[in-house]
């Protein structure tokens, strides 16, 4: 009977602060790392949210007199670019995917835990690096997408660090996205079948997949703009023979994609926390997975629908609107599914739920836009207008964001040990799910009646719904108030959690909250059956 | 049992009525003012009720699961095991896929009749490095029949501006004038970034892109005055690069033509 010790790993352990200073350091421990994620990403998302609040104000009256309009233009590239890829990206894969996945395959780190540290501890250099690129000659003001030529004929040094910034973030999700995918397939608990992983672990199988296929097609385009901007090369410059149109092919074919990548684990997440509440198993896990892997299939093939309006030929603009719609086939199923899992449960009406529930109903509604935004002679009136603004947000708000609040409700007690108070719990999801109806709903309208996006100016006609759209914007600045009050005053006087207050069956909930440093304190369980509700071995816990 | 299938059968045509309801009764457009509006609203129309019928049937299923099958407070234990529906997967796969393939179908129909799926006579030289290379805009014409029957007009849009050159009158305006009921093809070049020409009440958007002429053609039906709209974004002033497109009878429109025709100058 000998007992290993890893030598290197007790040093370890012994070097890295305690308590809340190892938030603060280059933390090895997965926990601490999707903490890191979560916290830093929240940042960002007031930071984004406030240059939101801006572009709303500005909007609630038809004249460009709020700021002058250069500046609404950066202000609207870095709102889309921080949204994105520092807090939309690195929460729903980086924090939950860093905390959830090692505990779901039973291993007690990730596979690579300092490429880990290393991918979380890009992010808020670049961050910073961008937001800070404002004061400099002014921010990168091409949109997030940096069509040329107007991103190389705008001030330069912007788009440089945009680009930058960027590139660096690509590059710390595709660390995540090789880490995900080894952790999953490498590190599973002996005896673990890949059909027994909960959802999320798939989701995250499927979406790091994507990362690692499409992201380096982004960083190479970036690339070679950086070339065109610096060096006066001419790969996208009409003016030196480029083409811009090879450019949007390029950047669509990381940035369909990324859509996945932000939705993807979204899926997974609801997948755990609906059965849970709902007292019942996920229905059709089998069809899950291969939905999953349709989405991610299909997902590559379909980044043309970007580009109706754009020099494309007839038979491709065909070929991409039957391809896009088709997603919606394997997305229906999981939706199918999920109510289905609420069907005949014991539903238990927390703020969790409230959230998941509000994803499903906004996330239906963003994927009926999204069929019709599909079909090319839909699209051709509508596109570059503010129901493609709509679309997106109740896709990645109305969708993500939903399941990222309904995702901190659900595992704030298994992290802190606390439970968050379900009062202001259910406070913050009615004014968010109010605030960001009515922010949105109205912009389809004004996007089919003849707003185009990225204005800073309109036709006076389309003032009241705009001031609508306005106020429900103010709404949803609001909803964070009870939120961070709630998380604030939980985390010094919350009702203690104890180990499993939901009476969960997948692994993170069988051990201690918050869980100690290698995640067990003996061997990691077999968790055979993280949905098995309702049958006879989990009616004895 | 019974009494359950007829309750069901009733909320089901009842979310059908409401959609249909809705959907014929509340326009979301602007007025129609060219051949493509119209074909363009079908589409709307029903894309729009099926929408509705998805959308009003899933948040009935959520909000009726929420209430019916919620925790009440004596309660407790799980709810049924049940784990799936190999016939309810296969419904829930097939209905939506045919749905889907035939909005697709429908939509391609719709697509040609606006004729967008119109062969280009080059066809082949878009794959060639060709400098004169035209690309596909909505409803194009070949080379050919621009010059032979419509009204042809050349757009050159930059930062932040649209200009329109009548070839046959000689003469360039900021203002887009052209008779009704006449087809108008248009041949559009960037002088400097990625623009857009979009009239929302003629439902057709092309980019006009520096380096690519595109080519967009249109019947405008009614007479009036539109805005022509920059939808893509080009710079600061992107919110405010708008031009006008007057519609006018033929007559009108002779006399306005004839008055800013210019004749060649022979040096």
């Amino acid at each position: 009977m000998t007992i290993s010790i890893d030598p290197q790993k007790t040093n370890n352990d012994s070097l890295q602060p305690k308590g809340w200073l190892r938030y603060f350091s280059f933390s090895l421990d997965h926990k601490v790392i999707g903490i890191q994620y979560l916290v830093c990403g929240f940042l960002f998302y007031l930071i984004g949210g406030t240059l939101a609040s801006a572009i709303r104000i500005e909007l609630a009256s038809p004249m460009s007199d709020f700021m002058p309009r250069d500046v609404y233009n950066q202000v609207l590239t870095l709102h889309g670019t921080i949204m994105i890829f520092l807090w939309i990206v690195p929460v729903v894969n980086g924090a939950f995917g860093n905390y959830l996945i090692p505990f779901y395959v039973g291993a007690r780190d990730m596979a690579f835990p300092r490429l880990n540290a290393v991918a979380f501890w890009l992010i808020p250099p670049s961050g910073l690096m961008l937001v800070a690129s404002y004061f400099v000659e002014g921010a990168a003001q091409a949109g997030w997408t940096a069509y040329p030529p107007l991103s190389i004929t705008t001030p330069q040094s912007g788009q440089i660090i945009w680009i930058l910034s960027v590139l660096l973030l690509g590059g710390s999700s595709i660390f995540g996205g090789i880490n995900f995918i080894a952790t999953i397939i490498k590190l599973r608990r002996p005896g673990l079948k890949l059909m027994q992983l909960p959802m999320y672990c798939w989701a995250m199988l499927g979406t790091s997949l994507l990362v690692v296929l499409s992201t380096p097609v982004l960083a190479g385009t970036l690339i070679l703009l950086s070339f065109d901007i610096i060096a006066n090369t001419g790969f996208f410059n009409p003016v030196l023979g480029g083409n811009v149109v090879v450019y949007q092919h390029l950047f669509w074919f990381y940035s369909h994609p990324a859509v996945y990548i932000m939705v993807l684990p979204a899926f997974g997440l609801v997948s755990e926390i609906l059965p849970v509440h709902a007292r019942k198993p996920l229905f059709g896990y089998t069809t899950m997975v291969f939905s999953i892997m349709g989405i991610v299939v299909l997902g590559l093939v379909v980044w043309a629908h970007h580009m109706f309006t754009s020099g494309t030929p007839p038979w491709m603009r065909l070929f991409f609107t039957i391809a896009t719609a088709f997603i919606a086939v394997p997305t229906g199923i999981k939706f199918f599914n999920w109510v289905a899992t609420l069907w005949g449960g014991k539903i238990s009406i927390n703020s969790a739920m409230l959230f998941s529930c509000g994803f499903i109903i906004n996330f239906v509604f963003g994927g009926i836009t999204g069929v019709a935004l599909a079909q090319v002679p839909f699209d051709i009136h509508v596109h570059d207008t503010y129901f493609v603004v709509a679309h997106f947000h109740y896709i990645v708000y109305g969708g993500t964001v939903f399941i990222i609040f309904s995702s901190i409700y659900h595992w704030f007690p298994k992290v802190t040990g606390k439970m968050l108070n379900e009062k202001l719990g259910i406070l913050h999801f009615i004014i968010t799910f109010i605030g960001f109806n009515l922010c949105f709903a109205p912009q389809h309208w004004l996007g089919l009646n003849g707003m185009p996006r990225r204005v800073a100016e309109y036709d006076p006609q389309f003032q009241f719904v705009n001031q609508i759209s306005s106020l429900g914007a103010l709404l949803m600045a609001i909803s964070t108030i009870p939120f961070l009050i709630n998380v604030f005053l939980s985390l010094r006087n919350g009702k203690d959690a104890g180990d499993n207050p939901w009476n969960a069956l997948t692994p993170e909930w069988l051990t201690s909250s918050p869980p100690p440093v290698e995640n067990w304190e003996g061997e990691a369980p077999l968790v055979e059956e993280p949905y098995g509700y309702g049958k006879q071995f989990c009616e004895q816990k | 049992m019974l009494n359950k299938n007829i309750y069901l059968i009733l909320i089901i045509s009842l979310v059908f009525a409401i959609s249909f309801w809705i959907g014929f009764n509340v326009n979301l457009l602007p007025a129609e003012a060219s051949i493509n509006a119209p074909i363009y609203d079908e589409l709307f129309k029903i894309l729009f009720i099926i929408g509705l019928i998805i959308f009003i049937g899933m948040t009935i299923a959520v909000i009726y699961s929420l209430f019916n099958f919620r925790k009440k407070n004596d309660q407790i234990g799980d709810g049924i095991a049940l784990e799936g529906n190999l016939r309810l997967e296969i419904v829930w796969t097939i209905i939506p896929s045919i749905i889907v393939l035939l909005i697709g179908l429908y939509s391609y129909n719709i697509y040609d009749r606006m004729g967008g799926m119109k062969e280009l006579n080059h066809n082949h030289e878009m794959m060639s490095s060709n400098p004169d290379k035209i690309w596909a805009g909505i409803s194009q014409t070949s080379d050919n029949e621009i010059s032979k029957n419509n009204l042809s007009i050349e757009v050159s849009a930059m930062q932040f501006a649209f200009l329109f050159n009548y070839p046959k009158g000689n003469f360039i305006t900021g203002e887009l004038h052209v008779p009704v009921d006449k087809k108008v093809s248009m041949k559009m070049e960037s002088k400097d970034v990625i623009h857009a020409f979009w009239v929302p009440e003629f439902r057709i958007k092309q980019d006009i892109i520096p380096g690519q002429p595109t080519i967009l053609n249109f019947t405008p039906t009614k007479v009036g005055k539109y805005s022509i709209i920059c939808a893509e974004l080009c710079g600061p002033y992107h919110g405010g690069m708008r031009a006008s497109i007057i519609v006018e009878e033929e007559s009108d429109y002779n006399d306005w033509f004839n008055k800013n025709k210019k004749t060649e100058v022979n040096l």
